[in-house]
């Protein structure tokens, strides 16, 4: 909403057709599906202290991995902890672990493209072969011997997660930077003397942003799966603190005798990255000015 | 052309300096003594400074890194201080297991992804695209773990249909290989269709909205003459390209099937690697996939400028 | 038709191969051994697949007694400074060069002056190798040294191929023992076929073993159960049901040498200045706020047994005087105000980011809650762990040992001072002259006694407390017969057979 305000007092922006980005997301039906599965679990994450459940941490060993009952609605574990409280904190972690991640990577990302792709010449090339080294070592590799090296913890996976997807939004900031910087706009803001920061914040930057956004909510989906991955191999949030990344790997011991212990977070993941991703879709659709 | 090859090719070198750089300095970070880490339940300190002067750990980092880079440069990527064996004979070991499962899971995304594309743009906002879109994201959104653990147990544990896990050589028993290796490259298949299948999905959508398209049809051109001769060669460019990028992504998929599945490949041996601090194996693995990323991204340059005719002639 | 004859090919193929294999054992191990040689190897599923490759001076019973393998009969002298041995005769290594004393006198010489061997320590008390006949070995030892039979019975007294020496041993180990070396391929299997011309090869029934490490419990056992393996190490005890419930399939266990733990940093830099580090009575207190049966019951269905010292209650060191504690909340709450901390006490405890001790310590963090503990799991990646550990950075760690026939390898490294394991820095010179007594005496009596003074002192100090000692777990294909678990943890094929 606030975008639209901006966008009046532009003028060049006024004639961005923004509003007709938000009915094209609004009759994209699986967009809106998206966003209310994610929406429904950022809802459940935030409202996680106040509601009436059972501490996620809070064992009972009479009751140790129980098939879902009206008790414990979606069973108990390893150690006798109530499934849906550690489900419902879980999502908090994971929801985190997807959004400071990609949030980091995006304020790291963004301006290094920007700048790689405004200012060209030996910057640009620095820049571009320090993204290039990084994009050239797997994602997971990457993430892998960072996480190993801070430490296995919730907050360190998401600094690993979010420095080895820096490199795409470098990349994707540049490219998107070059094209605009080369627009009549730009060159005639540069020629009645704007300065550069000025251009940047207001040209180059609200014109990146767009395709940023879309990739954005697509990255938050791969992040989560990525905090899931570290956390199957150790390096993800710790005990007895839950993610749902944790719970898998915990629960991948107890496949046969207590499935449920699996399916829940499997499930949740399988939902949120799935909403992410037709959000995303979504998004891209709508900011996309040639689909008509 | 060929300059333009040659420039790449240049242009490569200091990136795999700065990798060998960061990937050095990353692994020196890292917490642990490689010695003490391999030491297992033989601790004996005196033993321990032994081993550590004998594979020069007492060094400082900078003649590390120069005597590591002396080697590579000889064509020496070192020895695993855990099996004594030469990094680059491990590689080379190990490199046609993963190059195998990487292969069977692109052959496999292709033979899914593309036709499911090509079908859910022809059949545009009907059920049967809405369907396509919802199981291709679905493919994106699953964890590769969690689905491979769940097929070892539903197929190999529950109906006794395939091996549960590891590797058999093709060249030992060519059907074998093949079984063992259709789960794992099914599942690190799942995630690469529905990226194919996107793809071929948007592209085709571009495609057919141009001019020699509706051209060809206003000739009265069969459809599926149309949509293939004309439509599918031209929406090929981008996905051939995507193809050759998504080897990286293969590679670093492969890393956590690999460890379900136990396939004794180069994701496995890196993740290994790692977690016993053995930094000889990690420096020339990431090298090694690094070359290969770059490899295939000037592939994929080709690919681009071959298979568009606009660009040919440049 | 061309599919159909594809088909018919691929079943003979199967057929034949099946044939071919029929009586290779294939064992599922929990990760991939390190270095194939004896003198370097420093992995305990690498002491499971030598079990199979090579033979020792001297063998373990499954209640722990020493009984020949290669020597037929040894004795020490009076003054505890000669091991005389008489070897088997006719004994053959895998490439047909004979067994015999020169051979024996080789192998120690090779431990002990190997560059990188890891048994040197093991070996120190050896002073030289005297060849009296081919069939006749004294070794001079440079103190008494009770634990050395019990070395001998392990990784040192394997017995190499001399005639190996010269080449990559670890690439192509050649021993003596029942199965030979064929194939290894890293991470994924190591194949032995019979060895034909074994000394006992009446006793070996299979053509051939092949060890595959697979570690994912999960995927061990999925293998096992879609008959891909025959024989699974470490079977997880919480999958022990699903196996005795199955007809394809066995179990077998055995209680283990080694032990689960708690220990604490008493001397080893600034984080031994801690609560815990410098209070006894509060490592007391966490010891008693403990419901070790719980645990044992929860994490492990009941089939590890609960522990109070470094030898389990089989052991003939199992000191009486010290039998497993039941939890005492209301003790641990009084140590804990008595040390000075009535509104509770902070603690540190590392450990491995692995399911089983994460659920174990998980546990222990709500039982010590009510005792006024608490306690910050710090999980850690194995490697690292370990450095931090060596390095002091800890308060108190969750660590376990594999175990040792002679009890000197249960304790020493642990407990004296500077020793190997002994991370917390522990240091009580009374203890030092105990346990240094004890490895020098082979009078189990006098020995005895030694252990049970230094219990006193230990228990007391409480520098490393125990909670349970491992079990042996495996499950088993119900075509296998004649296996049987041994304390040791060691894989022996002697009697083992595989239906078709």
């Amino acid at each position: 909403m606030t975008n639209a305000v901006k966008a009046t007092e532009d003028a060049i922006l006024a004639k961005r057709p923004e509003s007709r980005a938000w009915r094209k997301f609004r009759s994209h039906k699986s967009a809106i599906f998206g966003s209310v599965v994610v929406g429904t679990f950022a809802a459940i994450a935030i409202a996680a202290p106040v509601l009436p459940i059972p501490s996620p941490a809070a064992t009972d060993w009479g009751a140790v991995r129980l098939a879902p009952s009206l008790a414990h609605p979606l069973g108990t574990d390893e150690i006798g902890r109530d499934i849906m409280s550690r489900m419902i904190w879980g999502a908090r972690a994971s929801l985190m672990a997807g959004v400071v991640s990609v949030a980091i990577a995006m304020v790291i990302g963004v301006p290094l493209g920007i700048l790689a792709g405004y200012m060209r010449g030996w910057v640009d090339a620095m820049i571009s072969r320090c993204t290039e080294a990084l994009l050239a070592i797997p994602f997971l590799i990457l993430a892998i011997a960072l996480a190993a090296f801070l430490g296995p913890s919730l907050t360190n996976a998401m600094i690993a997660i979010g420095i080895a997807a820096t490199p795409l939004f470098v990349r994707l900031a540049r490219g998107q930077a070059i094209n605009i910087a080369a627009e009549d706009y730009v060159e005639s803001a540069h020629a009645i003397g704007l300065s550069t920061p000025k251009i940047l914040l207001r040209y180059i930057f609200p014109n990146v942003l767009p395709p940023v956004l879309v990739q954005s909510t697509l990255t938050i989906a791969s992040a989560i799966i990525a905090e899931a991955s570290l956390s199957f191999l150790g390096l993800g949030q710790q005990p007895p603190d839950p993610s749902w990344g944790a719970m898998l790997n915990t629960a991948k011991n107890f496949m046969a005798q207590a499935p449920w212990m699996a399916l829940w977070p499997g499930v949740a993941i399988y939902l949120v990255v799935l909403g992410f991703n037709l959000l995303g879709d979504g998004l891209r659709d709508a900011l996309d000015p040639r689909e008509e | 052309m060929l300059s333009h090859i040659l420039r790449r090719l240049l242009v490569a070198i200091p990136t795999l300096i700065l990798i060998s750089v960061f990937i050095f300095g990353l692994q020196k970070l890292l917490p642990g003594d490689p010695v003490l880490a391999l030491a297992g339940e033989d601790r004996d300190p005196e033993t321990l400074n032994r081993l550590r002067d004998l594979y020069g750990l007492n060094d400082p980092i900078w003649v590390q890194f120069l005597s590591w880079a002396k080697g590579v440069l000889q064509g020496d990527l070192g020895t695993s201080i855990r099996s004594g064996i030469p990094v680059s004979q491990m590689i080379a070991t190990k490199l046609p297991v993963t190059l195998q499962l990487a292969a069977m899971s692109m052959v496999f995304a292709i033979f899914i992804g593309i036709p499911a594309g090509i079908i859910s743009a022809v059949r545009k906002g009907t059920k049967l695209d809405y369907a396509a879109n919802v199981v291709a994201l679905s493919g994106l959104s699953i964890p590769n773990f969690w689905l491979g653990i769940m097929l070892i147990l539903i197929v190999s544990v529950k109906f006794h249909l395939l091996p549960a896990s590891g590797y058999v050589p093709p060249t030992e028993d060519f059907w074998l290989s093949m079984k063992t290796m259709i789960m794992p490259a099914f599942v690190l298949g799942t995630g690469l269709a529905a990226s194919l299948m996107r793809h071929t999905r948007s592209s085709m959508l571009t495609v057919m909205r141009q001019d020699y398209v509706r051209t060809a049809r206003a000739k009265g051109l069969r459809e599926p003459i149309v949509i293939l001769r004309h439509a599918f060669r031209n929406a090929l460019t981008p996905v051939v390209t995507l193809i050759a990028l998504l080897f990286g992504e293969l590679i670093a998929g492969a890393v956590l099937t690999e460890q379900v599945f136990t396939i004794p490949g180069f994701g496995k041996m890196i993740v290994d690697a790692v977690f016993s601090r053995d930094y000889a194996v990690v420096q020339g693995v990431v090298l090694v996939t690094a070359i290969g990323f770059i490899i295939m991204n000037l592939l994929a340059d080709l690919a681009y400028v071959l298979l568009n005719p606009r660009l040919r002639g440049r | 038709m061309k599919f159909r004859n594809t088909l018919l090919m691929s079943a003979l193929l199967c057929t034949v191969a099946m044939a071919a294999q029929s009586q290779t054992l294939k064992i599922g191990l929990e990760s991939d051994p390190d270095a194939l040689d004896p003198d370097r190897s420093r992995t305990f599923v690498g002491r499971i697949v030598f079990t199979s490759l090579c033979d020792k001076l001297i063998d373990v019973t499954p209640d722990l007694k020493l009984v020949p393998q290669l020597a037929t009969s040894w004795s020490v002298s009076e003054d505890g400074l000669t091991v005389s041995m008489t070897l088997r005769e006719g004994v053959k290594f895998h490439d047909g060069s004979p067994f015999d004393a020169a051979a024996v006198k080789a192998n120690i010489e090779r431990s002990k002056t190997l560059e990188d061997s890891v048994r040197k320590s093991e070996l120190s008390s050896v002073e030289s190798v005297e060849i009296v006949s081919p069939t006749e070995i004294k070794l001079h030892l440079s103190v008494p040294d009770a634990p050395l039979l019990a070395q001998l019975a392990d990784r040192s007294g394997m017995m190499l191929a001399p005639s190996a020496f010269g080449g990559d041993f670890s690439a192509n180990p050649v021993c003596s023992g029942p199965f030979k070396f064929k194939s290894r391929v890293s991470q994924d299997k190591i194949e032995l076929v019979k060895f034909a011309d074994y000394w006992n090869a009446d006793a070996i029934k299979l053509d051939g073993v092949t060890f595959l490490p697979i570690p994912d419990s999960t995927v061990r056992l999925a293998n096992l159960q879609s008959g891909d393996l025959d024989v699974i190490n470490r079977l997880g005890a919480t999958d022990v049901p699903a196996v005795k419930s199955n007809d394809a399939l066995a179990f077998a266990s055995a209680t283990g040498l080694g032990y689960q733990g708690i220990t604490f940093n008493t001397g080893n830099g600034v984080k031994a200045d801690s609560p815990f580090g410098k209070d006894a009575r509060l490592r007391k207190a966490l010891s008693l706020a403990i419901d070790r049966e719980a645990i044992n019951q929860v994490v492990f269905s009941g089939l590890n047994s609960v522990a109070s010292q470094f030898v389990p209650p089989a052991s003939p060191y199992f000191d009486p005087a010290y039998p497993v504690h039941a939890r005492d909340i209301e003790q641990a709450k009084a140590l804990v105000a008595e040390a000075g901390f009535p509104n509770g006490v902070d603690l540190e405890l590392q450990v491995p980011n692995r399911p089983e001790n994460q659920q174990v310590v998980q546990m222990i963090q709500a039982m010590a809650a009510e005792a006024g503990i608490n306690i910050k799991i710090n999980a850690k990646e194995f490697a690292t762990m370990l450095a931090d550990q060596a390095s002091g950075d800890f308060e108190a760690s969750q660590v376990g040992w594999s175990g040792r026939i002679d009890p000197d390898g249960n304790l020493f490294g642990f407990v004296t001072t500077d020793a190997g394991f002994n991370d917390g820095k522990y240091s009580n010179p009374q203890i030092d002259a105990l346990l240094q007594e004890a490895r020098t005496t082979s009078d189990e009596a006098k020995r005895k006694e030694a252990y049970f003074k230094a219990d006193d002192i230990l228990m007391a100090d409480l520098p490393l407390f125990y909670l349970y000692h491992e079990s042996w777990l495996y499950g088993l294909s119900n075509k296998v017969t004649g296996f049987a678990a041994s304390p040791d943890g060691m894989i022996r094929l002697e009697g083992v057979s595989k239906a078709d």
